[in-house]
């Protein structure tokens, strides 16, 4: 990756970025079309912004869909 | 009370297995981790007992619990960070800048000259407490949640801060010509 490259990604941002409040406010909702093979990004675009752009966010994300998806089948 | 029992098993296992998925990134090791994951779950069960009225159905219901033990396991290990931090709040590293941006000024004349306008920014363009949120996380590194626990703030005020600032380098870097208004760098 060049550094124009680098730098475009440090200062990207998405305008459809709906920040942490509302992203964690809808994260089961969004989780749970993901692990049902839905289309979650397309149903809420900017929390999917979010997720991609926010450490914190897309950890608590990944953490989450991990807990649903070996979960027992019965949950 | 055996289903607030099972519930309570599965969010223990669900905090355990979260810790263990961060441990790389969290200075807490060992049993600690372990205290952590149980903090997590005895917090998350009082939080789903308080908030069981606000359950709307829009997911299941273990999806709606496990995100509690989720965000008490990330708050607890920001929190944590603060035991034995590797650089201390307003350290102010800024050789570590151009790493940060994966710039290297020595390299030639335009990276030294973006660097500028980037530390011009920042000095000129935040308030003191923006200055402060953006050097700590950008510079210094520090992890966002363990910033947002030193500064008794929300994590998405600490993300405001850093999505405003990028925007605000952004359209200096423009105005100055070191990158273009559709963002693809000046080559």
């Amino acid at each position: 990756m060049s550094e124009q490259d680098m730098l475009q990604r440090f200062l990207r941002t998405d305008p459809r970025d709906v920040g942490c409040g509302e992203a964690t406010a809808v994260l089961h909702v969004y989780v749970d079309l993901i692990a049902t093979g839905q289309d979650a990004p397309g149903k809420y675009p900017g929390v999917a912004a979010h997720l991609a752009a926010c450490g914190p966010c897309g950890d608590d994300f990944a953490g989450l869909l991990a807990a649903v998806t070996t979960d027992e089948p019965d949950a | 009370m055996v289903a607030e029992r099972e519930l309570h098993d599965r969010l223990l296992r669900i905090a355990l297995a979260e810790v263990r998925r961060r441990s790389g990134r969290t200075p807490v090791t060992g049993p600690e981790l372990d205290d952590v994951a149980y903090q997590a779950a005895g917090d998350a069960m009082l939080a789903i007992l308080g908030k069981l009225g606000e359950f709307r159905g829009e997911s299941r219901f273990t999806t709606w619990a496990y995100k509690f033990v989720i965000l008490e396991v990330s708050s607890k290990l920001g929190r944590h960070y603060w035991r034995n931090p590797p650089v201390a709040l307003d350290a102010g590293q800024w050789e570590r800048l151009p790493d940060r941006l994966g710039l290297d000024p020595h390299q030639h004349a335009e990276a030294a000259g973006i660097l500028a306008e980037v530390r011009h920014v920042i000095e000129s363009e935040l308030t003191a407490h923006q200055r402060r949120i953006f050097i700590a996380v950008i510079v210094d590194g520090i992890p966002l949640d363990a910033l947002a626990d030193k500064l008794n703030l929300q994590r998405n005020a600490i993300y405001k801060v850093i999505f405003d600032t990028r925007r605000k380098i952004r359209r200096a870097l423009v105005a100055k010509g070191y990158l273009d208004e559709a963002g693809a760098g000046r080559r």
